[in-house]
């Protein structure tokens, strides 16, 4: 059951992206977008990171994308046109991303023995939750890369601001 | 006196050449001039103290050496000083004739530019000479050499804004390095043979191998010989002594009459050893030596400015010098070295004196008279005609004397020994005409000189020879003094001692066959005489008084004859000479001095010339270096332009350079993994 | 039971998926989308080998992980917008005051 919820959604993940590839519109490459973060909110979940599978869907599909939704109406966005730019990027482009799939699939299949197996939803199991789990860390440990963060969102915000801002 | 203290002797003039160097600009004459003076003087002083201690002890060898110099595996070479017989000779003459060079310039130069950088470079110039007679090995000697020809350069070359005194400077320094070349040659020969070039251990070697005999030794000899006549001015490479002559006159004594062309002498006597065991090279030496004592006779005849005549006369004398080493009779050659030094010093600095006073005149056929107008000058100068026309019982007689009986004596080759001395003997004739020559046309007869004006027909020559600076680029001093001055005490002073010693100089060196005990010979025998001679030497026990008397007659003879002619021509019958002989061709001959200049530049000057235009100036500078400059800038440029298509300003071209150098990591990362399974 | 080298396989075709369509789109958006979508493939990396060793580490740098992309998205946004307002287009091949 695991590898048929893991089919399905993996599947679901690559379908998304292609289908923000080949979309013209940006609204459309968008919407799949969201579709992607879902299934893999999922795939987190059976990997047994429920806190991330939740931030996952509340943080970047309902944050994130909708900031991008929002910006696409805003500057209503149109298709893309087609323009004389350089086609270098379809021949570099489209043979690389074949090149990298190819080899580090190459690579993981390889090492596939070594790297283990997953067990569906693998910290359920144990005393402390996931959730306990992270924060425990998060704030004995990590604490200063949490505060930095946390900076780091105060700076983005002003930065945001600013830029947006419409000339007085 | 403490070995230790031999290396003050060069290194004190060192440190008058570094004060005056640097500081002599903002000093004062007198002091530039007290610190020349001072650390000349000092030298001077433990030389003497050398020669007291030897006095006092009869015989002395001393040396100094350093920690080591070159090492290297198979080859090893120190800083050495030492002394012996022949360089306490060496030293009395060149501290002491250059003490009183020192104190003659410090009047002579008493109006020229750049006082400071003249005596800065005559103490470099001690400091050399004094190293290369105190070294004890070839590497020493060779620094000391190459420093001499280096001073040499700088002060022919002193008035350097004259396009002449340049060209002669240049012209010293490359002829002198002609000569580098062999003697450099010698040193590797030396060192591949003997492994070693200090003077102890190659002397000892040969000494220790009788059966040595030519061969090697006789390319050594030969080589070295290449060197010495770069530097002492034989053929063929005299050629730069005359033009030398563009340099001031305490120069021209010093170093191109008493010291620096005497190195030459020096250094063959120094080998003496290896010279011995190769008959060839010294017949080739003695041969050199006879054939240009005459050319440069002949040639010395026709010269109209003073100062040339002086220097084909020193080019005459060195070739005495190199006929007493050729036939073996090495303290004879020293010890005309010696009296040359006294009365060829004596000559120039008079020179210098007559010139002064005329304000710069150098031209004879412009002179006369002026044996009134300047007494002390005319009396001491005299001295020194007398000395080197070889006249008893003035120093020059003695030791020209000397060479010419030993070469006549010669055991070895008779024949060759006879015709060299029929040789000598004509070119003494000859010396003694010359010189009666200038004396009668300097001194003598009516005055043709003008003394209204005198020194404006140099004035030019002197706003050049006084670069600007000077007041109103004339030469106040000179025109200041109007007539004809005889010089100030400073400059006499020296004359006089001079003409002493061309006097009684001789006198240590009379020989047995004239009633002395030569003392000069037999002071030398440590030097020469402890080594085995082997056949060349001439023993001078066992050779006739008589004949020795006889030829001595004879030498005086020919120079007395050779006055005699000199003074119906020049004193009696003035002109009539030039009217006889003005146009022929063999006057045209001399007079150009055989062409040789000519001739060198049309065999070797012009073909480097022109080869250096085409070959290295044509192909090696524009084709190579300016073409491999352009190529590689247009490669350059080539691979700029390539990687400026990268900065197009299109994002879409930086996203893609971004995934290519992202893949490229990858690449190289999984590569460099999987390699490590 | 399913092979972390799947999950790692799956991870590694986003990627390539993300930066093709970062190369071939030519609307400023959609870029940016494509490199949330290389940002997502990273995490999924993640948070496999995070399951892997039981470390926790791997989730907590997603975290930071998300927090960074969400920092970077609403900056990026805004030049966007501030880059429309004076060049009226979204087209990558027009925003080109650099070129030459």
């Amino acid at each position: 059951m695991a590898l048929a919820l893991f089919i399905i959604f993996g599947v679901l993940c690559v379908a998304g992206a292609l289908n923000l590839l080949f979309q013209r519109h940006p609204i459309n490459s968008a919407l799949s977008l969201v579709v992607v973060m879902m299934a893999l909110a999922v795939i987190y979940w059976t990997l047994g990171a429920e806190f991330l599978a939740a931030a996952q869907v509340i943080v970047y599909s309902g944050a994130i994308m909708v900031l991008f939704t929002f910006v696409i109406m805003l500057l209503n966005a149109g298709e893309e046109e087609r323009t004389t730019g350089s086609k270098a990027a379809y021949f570099v482009g489209i043979p690389g991303v074949a090149g990298i799939i190819a080899l580090l699939t190459y690579i993981f299949l390889h090492e596939k023995a070594a790297l283990g197996y997953a067990r569906l939803g693998g910290s359920l199991d144990t005393a402390t939750s996931n959730i306990s789990e992270i924060s425990r860390v998060l704030f004995t440990d990590l604490l200063l890369p949490f505060e930095v963060t946390s900076i780091l969102i105060l700076v983005a915000i002003l930065g945001a601001v600013v830029l947006a801002r419409r000339e007085q | 006196m403490n070995p230790n203290y031999l290396w003050l002797i060069p290194v004190l003039p060192f440190a008058g050449f570094l004060i005056n160097g640097t500081l002599g600009r903002k000093l004062a004459r007198p002091a530039v001039a007290g610190i020349a003076l001072l650390f000349t003087a000092i030298p001077a002083l433990l030389v003497a103290w050398l020669w007291s201690t030897m006095l006092s002890t009869g015989a002395l060898t001393m040396s100094v050496t350093s920690r080591s110099w070159i090492t290297v595996p198979g080859f090893h070479v120190n800083f050495a000083f030492a002394v012996d017989h022949l360089t306490l000779i060496m030293l009395a003459v060149v501290t002491g004739v250059g003490f009183l060079i020192h104190i003659y310039s410090a009047g002579y130069m008493a109006h020229e530019e750049g006082y400071w950088r003249f005596f800065a470079y005559l103490n470099l110039f001690m400091f050399f000479m004094l190293v290369l007679v105190l070294a004890a090995n070839f590497l020493l000697l060779f620094v000391g050499w190459e420093g001499v020809g280096l001073a040499s350069y700088l002060l022919i070359g002193f008035y350097f804004t004259k396009d002449s005194a340049a060209n002669a400077g240049k012209k010293a320094f490359v002829v002198n390095r002609i000569g580098d070349f062999g003697f450099l040659l010698a040193m590797f020969l030396i060192i591949a043979h003997f492994g070693s070039l200090s003077f102890g251990d190659v002397f000892a070697a040969v000494n220790a191998h009788p059966a040595w005999q030519g061969g090697f030794l006789t390319a050594i000899a030969l080589l070295l010989l290449v060197g010495a006549a770069g530097k002492s001015a034989q053929l063929p490479l005299y050629v730069w002594l005359p033009d030398a002559m563009e340099g001031p006159t305490p120069v021209s004594a010093l170093i191109h009459a008493a010291t620096m062309v005497t190195a030459g002498v020096y250094m063959v006597c120094r080998t003496h050893v290896i010279f011995d065991r190769s008959p060839l090279a010294l017949s080739v030496v003695a041969i050199i030596g006879a054939a240009t004592a005459i050319f440069a006779a002949t040639i010395g005849m026709v010269q109209h400015d003073i100062k040339r005549v002086l220097a084909y006369s020193t080019v005459s004398q060195l070739g005495y010098m190199f006929l007493g080493c050729g036939v073996a009779a090495y303290s004879a050659a020293v010890f005309h070295l010696m009296t040359h030094a006294f009365f060829k010093a004596l000559l120039f600095l008079a020179a210098g004196s007559v010139i002064h006073a005329l304000s710069g005149e150098q031209d004879m056929r412009l002179m006369g008279g002026l044996k009134k107008r300047i007494p002390v000058t005319y009396w001491t100068m005299t001295a020194g005609v007398i000395a080197i026309a070889g006249i008893p019982p003035l120093a020059g007689f003695f030791s020209k004397d000397e060479i010419l009986y030993r070469t006549f004596a010669f055991e070895a080759n008779p024949m060759l020994g006879k015709l060299l001395w029929a040789v000598g003997l004509l070119t003494a004739g000859l010396t003694s005409f010359y010189m009666f020559r200038l004396w009668y046309k300097t001194f003598a007869g009516e005055e043709r000189f003008d003394e209204a004006h005198l020194g404006q027909a140099h004035a030019v020559v002197h706003a050049d020879e006084h670069p600007a600076g000077h007041d109103e680029g004339q030469d106040t001093s000179h025109q200041g003094h109007h007539g004809v001055h005889e010089s100030p005490w400073i400059m006499l002073a020296p004359l006089c001692i001079l003409a002493l010693l061309s006097i009684i100089g001789g006198w240590i060196g009379i020989p047995q066959a004239l009633g002395g005990s030569n003392h000069f010979e037999h002071f030398l025998d440590p030097v020469f005489a402890a080594t085995t001679h082997a056949e060349n030497a001439v023993n001078a026990d066992q050779v006739s008084h008589s004949m020795e008397l006889v030829l001595a007659a004879v030498s005086v003879l020919v120079a007395l004859i050779g006055w005699f002619v000199a003074r119906i021509f020049y004193l009696k019958k003035p002109g009539t000479l030039g009217a006889r002989f003005g146009n022929s061709a063999l006057y045209k001959l001399v007079a150009n001095k055989y062409w040789v200049d000519e001739a060198y530049d049309a065999t070797i000057v012009q073909p480097t010339v022109i080869g250096s235009r085409i070959l290295l100036w044509g192909f090696v500078e524009n084709v190579l270096v300016n073409g491999s400059g352009f190529v590689s800038a247009a490669i350059t440029r080539l691979f700029a332009s390539v990687t400026r298509k990268m900065q197009s300003g299109n994002i879409r071209s930086y996203a893609g350079w971004l995934a290519v150098g992202a893949a490229i990591i990858l690449i190289a990362m999984t590569a460099s993994a999987l390699h490590i399974h | 039971m399913v092979p972390i080298a799947y999950y790692l396989i799956l991870a590694a075709v986003l990627f390539s998926i993300g930066i093709g369509s970062f190369l071939i789109k030519r609307n400023i958006i959609t870029i940016f989308m494509s490199i949330e979508l290389m940002l997502n493939a990273v995490n999924l990396t993640f948070v496999a080998f995070a399951h892997q060793w039981k470390l926790i580490h791997g989730q907590i740098f997603v975290f930071f992980v998300m927090v960074v992309a969400a920092a970077e998205a609403a900056v990026g946004l805004a030049i966007i917008i501030a880059i429309f307002r004076t060049r009226q287009t979204l087209n990558v091949d027009n925003i080109n005051l650099m070129k030459n």
